[in-house]
C-alpha cells in the first residue's frame, strides 16, 4: 500500500530472520545486563564498605592494650583507646533528638495530613523538604554561631530547676553540650520523620475515616481511632530512620560539641562525642594507628546504622503486606 | 440554631461548627481571639513578675496557657470531647510552627550575617595568602572545587542509578530484585562519614594515593546512587503499563522500547529527582573531611592535588574565632544555601513544565 | 500480504494455572474473525499469543502450535520482536505515545526499527493516517501532541501507528471499549475497509459489533471460576448469530447469560 515499500529488516515471508542464536536480541542481551550489573553493583558496594573497613580497622584493634568496648579514652597512636565514650555520646544525642522531634514531626505530619486546608498543605509540605535541603555544615554553623548563645539561657534555666535530676545536673556555662547538639539534631530529622509519617497518614483509608466520623467523633477522637491505629508501623519505621540519621550525622556534631572522651550523666555538662564527629576532628591530626582506629569505630556505626535502617525497612514492608494499602 | 433538633442541612463534617444537641453551645467565633490575647497577656504578667521577660520566651509561655484556656472554655461550654478536640489542635499548629522556626532562623541569620560579605569579589577570589584573621579573601576555589566534585559524583551515579532503577522496574524480578531493592533503600542511610571512610580505605590506602577531588566525587556519588534509584524508580513506575505494550506490539525490541518510549515519558521526574539529589550531596561535608585534602588555592583538576569546596570552606572557617573568618563562614553558608534553593526550585519547575499532562 | 493462522492444541498458562484449554483454529487471510465471550473467558489471553504479546505478562506461557503460513511462530530461533512486526496490535485503551506528535506517533515504529529517511517516512505517514481514515482531519497539525486527540482519534490514531509497519495481521483487543458509539462507528468503518489488507482479528464484548464487523465469529466461554477457558464454537458470523449449533452459545448470544 505504500508508495515506496519500507526497507524493513524484514523481508514479508520469514518471520525469524533478525533473530539471534538464543533468539533474544543483541541490544535486549547487552541493555539487560548491563541494568543487571548495576543492580549487582550496588550489593557489591553494600560489601565491600563492610569488608574495606574490616581490613583497615585490625591493624589498630590487634595492637590495642585496652578493652575497645569499655575503655572511654581514645588515644589510639598510645594504644590505650575504645568505643564506651563515643557510643554513649551517639546513643545519648540522638535519643535526645528522637525524644524532641518524634512528637513535633507526628503533629507536623498531622497538621498536612489531616489539619491544613490542602492548598496550604502543598506549600507546608514543600518547606518541610526546604528543611531537608539545608546542609548539615549550615546547621552546625548555625548551631556554633547563633543556637548554642540563645539556647544557653534555656539550658541554665533546666540545670536551675531540675538539676537535682542527675541527666539535668552538673554545672553549664556552655552550650556545647550533649543536649544542644540533640536539639539540632532534632531539626535537622524533623523532615525525614514528618514526610514518612505524612505518607502513612494520607494512605489511611477515606473510608475508617469517615465511619468514625459518621459515629459522631470530632476529628480528634478520629485521628485516635483510625489515623493513628492505622499509621502505627510508619511512625515507627519513621522514627527508626531518623534515629538512622541522628546515629551517622557528623559535621553539625563536630561543630557543635567541645569533645571529651568520658562519661557524663549530664547532658547539659560540656564535653561528649559521637563516632562520626570523632572521626571527622581526629582525622586530619591523628597517625597511623589512629586512623586504623577511626576506621573500626566507623565500622561500629556503619553496622549500627546498618540494622537501624534494616529494621526501619522490614517493619515498613511488613505493614505493606498487611494492609495492602500502597502498590 | 440554639436549640433546634431538626437534623439541618449544614455539614456535619466539621462538628464545632454546629451542635444538634441542646446542652451544649459551640465556642463564639469571637472566644479563641479574645483568649489567645488573655493568652498573651499572663504570660507577659507571669514573666514580668518572674523578673524574666523577653519575646521568645513570651511566645513560648503564650502557648501552653492559651492552649489551657481554650481547653477550659471549650469544657465549660462544649463539654471534654470538644476540649480535647481544640487543645489538640492548637498542639498540632504548634508544632507546625516549631517545624518553621528553625528553617526561618537558620535563613534568616545567614541571610543577616552573610549577605553584606557576599560579593563579586568574594565569589571571584580564592584564600590564597590570607590567614584566618585577616580580611578579605574568597571562595572561587570553593566553588570550583564543589561544581567538579558533584559534577563526577553525578557523572558515576546518574548512569549507575539509571540503570538499576530500570533492572527494578523493568527486568528484575526475584530473589535478586528484592536484594536490591531492600539494599538500596539500606543505601540511603549509610552515613556520609562512612562513605567517606569507604573511599579513604579502599581507594587513598587501598592504592597508595593522596586526596584529589575526584575521590571526594566518588564518595559522594554514593550518597547520590540510592537517591538517584528511588526517584528514578518512581518515575518509571508512574509510566503506564499501555505504552510499554504499545510500543512493543509494533516490533520494537523491549530496551529499544526503555530507552525510547518509557524513559522520555518520565524523563522530566527523572531530572527532577537527579538534581534534587545533586542538591542533596552539594552540602555534603563529611566525606570530602577525609577525600579531597584542603587548600586554600585554586586548583582546577581534579584528578591532581588536594582541592577546596564549600562545605569544607564553612567546616574550617567556622572554628575561626576571628570575625572575619566568620563572615566568610557566613557568606559561603549563604552561597550554598542559595545553590540548594536554586537547585530544588529549578527541579520543582522541571517537574510542573514536563508533568505528563494527558493520562 | 495479509496470512492464515493456524492454531493447534494451545494451551495458556499463568504459573501453574491454566488460562486457555486446548484451542484448535482456522483464521482465514483478508477477513475479520471476532472472538466473543463472558469476561475472564480468555479470549484476551488467547489474542495475545497469536503475537507473543502474553510473554509481556510475568509467568505467562503457552503450549501448543501456532503457525502463519505455514511458520511456527513459538519455533526456536524465531524472534517475539520480529513476530510483532509481522502481527501488529491495537489495544483496548488509546495509548499514544504522549511524549510525540501525531507524525512521530505513526512514525514510531518505522523509526524506532531503523528507518531513517524523511521522505519515506512522510508517505508512510501519510499513506496510514489515510488508511485509518484520520488524515484529513489531522494534516494540518501533525506536530502537535497525539496526547491532544479526541478518544476515538486517538484510537485511529494508534490504528494508523500500527499499520505504518505495515504487519500481516491485526489484532484488535476490545478496540472500542473505551469510545463513544460515533467514534465506533468510525473505527467498525475502519475495519471494513482494512481486511481488504489484512487479516483482522477482534476481540469484543459488542455482539451488535462481532456481527456488523466479522466474517467469523468465534464464542469463548469458561465453565467457573478458576476453570480454565476453552473454545466452544467457531462459525461463519451469520449461522453463528442465526443457527448456532452449541446452546452454551445460544444462550450467550441471546443474553440469557454472560
Amino acid at each position: 500500500m505504500a508508495t515506496t515499500p519500507p526497507d524493513l529488516d524484514k523481508p514479508s515471508t520469514q518471520l525469524g530472520t533478525t533473530r539471534s542464536a538464543s533468539g533474544v536480541r543483541l541490544g535486549d542481551r547487552i541493555f539487560r545486563g548491563s541494568s543487571m550489573g548495576a543492580g549487582i553493583f550496588v550489593l557489591v558496594v553494600m560489601a565491600a564498605i563492610g569488608t574495606f573497613l574490616l581490613i583497615r580497622a585490625i591493624p589498630s584493634l590487634t595492637s590495642n592494650e585496652s578493652n575497645v568496648l569499655t575503655t572511654q579514652n581514645f588515644d589510639p597512636d598510645n594504644n590505650d583507646w575504645g568505643i564506651a565514650a563515643l557510643a554513649y555520646g551517639t546513643l545519648v544525642s540522638s535519643i535526645i533528638a528522637l525524644i524532641l522531634a518524634v512528637p513535633v514531626a507526628i503533629g507536623i505530619a498531622l497538621f498536612i495530613s489531616h489539619y491544613a486546608p490542602r492548598r496550604l498543605a502543598v506549600i507546608l509540605a514543600y518547606v518541610v523538604d526546604l528543611l531537608a535541603a539545608v546542609p548539615s555544615v549550615i546547621f552546625g554553623l548555625w548551631g556554633l554561631r547563633f543556637l548554642s548563645e540563645h539556647i544557653l539561657p534555656i539550658e541554665r534555666w533546666i540545670n536551675d530547676w531540675f538539676g537535682w535530676i542527675p541527666v539535668f545536673g552538673g554545672s553549664v556555662n556552655s552550650a556545647s553540650s550533649l543536649f544542644t547538639a540533640g536539639v539540632v539534631l532534632a531539626i535537622m530529622i524533623l523532615p525525614i520523620i514528618a514526610a514518612v509519617c505524612r505518607e502513612v497518614f494520607l494512605q489511611v483509608p477515606r473510608a475508617h475515616e469517615e465511619a468514625a466520623l459518621a459515629l459522631g467523633a470530632t476529628r480528634w477522637e478520629m485521628i485516635r481511632t483510625a489515623v493513628l491505629p492505622f499509621g502505627r508501623p510508619g511512625i515507627i519505621s519513621a522514627t527508626m530512620l531518623g534515629l538512622g540519621r541522628a546515629l551517622g550525622e557528623t559535621i553539625a556534631i563536630a561543630l557543635i560539641l567541645s569533645p571529651s572522651y568520658a562519661i557524663n550523666a549530664s547532658v547539659l555538662e560540656i564535653g561528649g562525642s559521637t563516632f562520626a564527629a570523632n572521626i571527622a576532628l581526629r582525622f586530619g591530626e591523628i597517625a597511623e594507628t589512629g586512623r586504623s582506629a577511626l576506621i573500626a569505630s566507623g565500622l561500629v556505626l556503619f553496622l549500627i546504622t546498618l540494622l537501624v535502617n534494616m529494621g526501619a525497612r522490614a517493619v515498613i514492608a511488613r505493614r505493606k503486606e498487611f494492609s495492602g494499602a500502597s502498590a | 440554631m440554639s436549640t433546634t433538633l431538626l437534623p439541618t442541612n449544614e455539614p456535619t463534617r466539621e462538628p464545632e461548627s454546629r451542635s444538634l444537641l441542646p446542652e451544649t453551645r459551640p465556642l463564639p467565633g469571637w472566644m479563641p481571639w479574645a483568649l489567645a490575647v488573655a493568652a498573651v497577656g499572663l504570660s507577659v504578667l507571669l514573666l514580668l513578675a518572674l523578673g524574666s521577660l523577653n519575646l521568645p520566651l513570651a511566645v513560648v509561655v503564650s502557648v501552653p496557657i492559651f492552649a489551657a484556656l481554650v481547653g477550659l472554655a471549650s469544657a465549660r461550654l462544649e463539654g471534654t470531647r470538644r476540649a480535647k478536640d481544640r487543645i489538640v489542635t492548637v498542639v498540632v499548629y504548634t508544632c507546625f510552627a516549631l517545624a518553621i522556626l528553625p528553617l526561618l532562623s537558620v535563613l534568616i541569620t545567614t541571610i543577616q550575617r552573610g549577605a553584606s560579605h557576599l560579593t563579586p569579589y568574594f565569589l571571584t577570589h580564592s584564600q590564597r595568602g590570607i590567614g584566618p584573621r585577616d580580611e578579605g579573601g574568597g571562595i572561587y576555589h570553593g566553588i570550583i572545587g564543589t561544581f567538579e566534585q558533584v559534577g563526577i559524583a553525578a557523572l558515576i551515579a546518574v548512569p549507575i542509578g539509571l540503570l538499576v532503577a530500570v533492572y527494578l522496574v523493568e527486568y528484575g524480578r526475584g530473589a535478586l530484585a528484592r536484594a536490591v531493592t531492600f539494599f538500596v533503600d539500606v543505601m540511603t542511610g549509610v552515613p556520609s562519614i562512612v562513605a567517606g571512610l569507604f573511599v579513604y580505605t579502599a581507594i587513598l590506602l587501598g592504592f597508595g594515593t593522596t586526596p584529589k577531588g575526584v575521590w571526594g566525587g566518588l564518595a559522594l556519588s554514593i550518597l547520590m546512587l540510592p537517591v538517584v534509584v528511588r526517584s528514578t524508580e518512581e518515575m518509571l513506575k508512574l509510566v503506564p503499563n499501555d505504552l510499554r505494550e504499545a510500543s512493543l506490539a509494533l516490533g520494537v525490541p523491549k530496551w529499544k522500547t526503555i530507552v525510547s518510549i518509557v524513559m522520555p515519558t518520565a524523563i522530566g521526574g527523572i531530572v527532577t529527582g537527579v538534581m534534587l539529589s545533586v542538591a542533596r550531596v552539594i552540602g555534603e561535608t563529611a566525606p570530602l573531611v577525609l577525600t579531597v585534602g584542603a587548600t586554600d588555592s585554586i586548583n582546577f583538576n581534579a584528578f591532581d592535588g588536594p582541592q577546596a569546596s564549600l562545605p569544607l570552606i564553612i567546616y574550617d572557617q567556622a572554628f575561626r574565632s576571628s570575625p572575619y573568618a566568620q563572615d566568610r563562614a557566613w557568606a559561603t553558608a549563604l552561597t550554598l544555601i542559595l545553590l540548594v534553593l536554586i537547585l530544588n526550585l529549578v527541579a520543582r519547575g522541571i517537574a510542573r513544565w514536563k508533568a505528563p499532562k494527558a493520562r | 500480504m495479509a496470512k492464515r493462522i493456524d492454531v493447534s492444541g494451545l494451551n495458556v498458562y499463568y504459573g501453574s494455572f491454566r488460562a486457555v484449554e486446548d484451542v484448535n483454529m482456522t483464521i482465514e487471510p483478508r477477513s475479520v474473525t471476532a472472538f466473543i465471550g463472558p469476561s475472564g473467558c480468555g479470549k484476551s489471553t488467547f489474542l495475545r499469543t497469536l503475537n507473543r504479546m502474553h510473554e509481556v505478562i510475568p509467568g505467562a506461557r503457552v503450549e501448543g502450535k501456532v503457525t502463519i503460513d505455514g511458520e511456527d511462530l513459538y519455533g526456536q530461533n524465531v524472534d517475539p520482536v520480529a513476530v510483532r512486526r509481522t502481527v501488529g496490535m491495537v489495544f483496548q485503551r488509546p495509548n499514544p505515545f504522549p511524549t510525540m506528535s501525531i507524525y512521530d506517533n505513526v512514525a514510531a515504529g518505522l523509526r524506532l526499527n531503523g528507518v531513517k529517511k524523511k521522505s519515506q517516512l512522510d508517505g508512510i505517514v501519510e499513506t496510514s493516517l489515510k488508511g485509518a481514515n484520520l488524515w484529513n482531519e489531522v494534516k494540518d497539525r501533525l506536530d502537535r501532541p497525539g496526547a491532544g486527540l479526541s478518544g476515538g482519534q486517538q484510537q485511529r490514531l494508534c490504528i494508523a501507528r500500527a499499520i505504518a509497519v505495515e504487519p500481516e495481521v491485526l489484532l484488535m483487543d476490545e478496540p472500542c471499549s473505551a469510545l463513544d458509539p460515533i467514534s465506533t462507528l468510525a473505527i467498525e468503518d475502519q475495519i471494513a475497509a482494512l481486511k481488504e489488507q489484512y487479516t483482522i482479528v477482534i476481540v469484543t464484548h459488542n455482539m451488535q459489533q462481532a456481527a456488523r464487523v466479522s466474517d467469523t465469529t468465534a464464542f469463548f466461554n469458561i465453565a467457573g471460576s478458576g476453570k480454565p477457558g476453552k473454545l466452544i464454537e467457531m462459525a461463519p458470523t451469520p449461522k453463528m448469530f442465526s443457527t448456532p449449533s452449541e446452546k452454551a452459545t445460544e444462550d450467550y448470544i441471546s443474553g440469557r447469560f454472560g
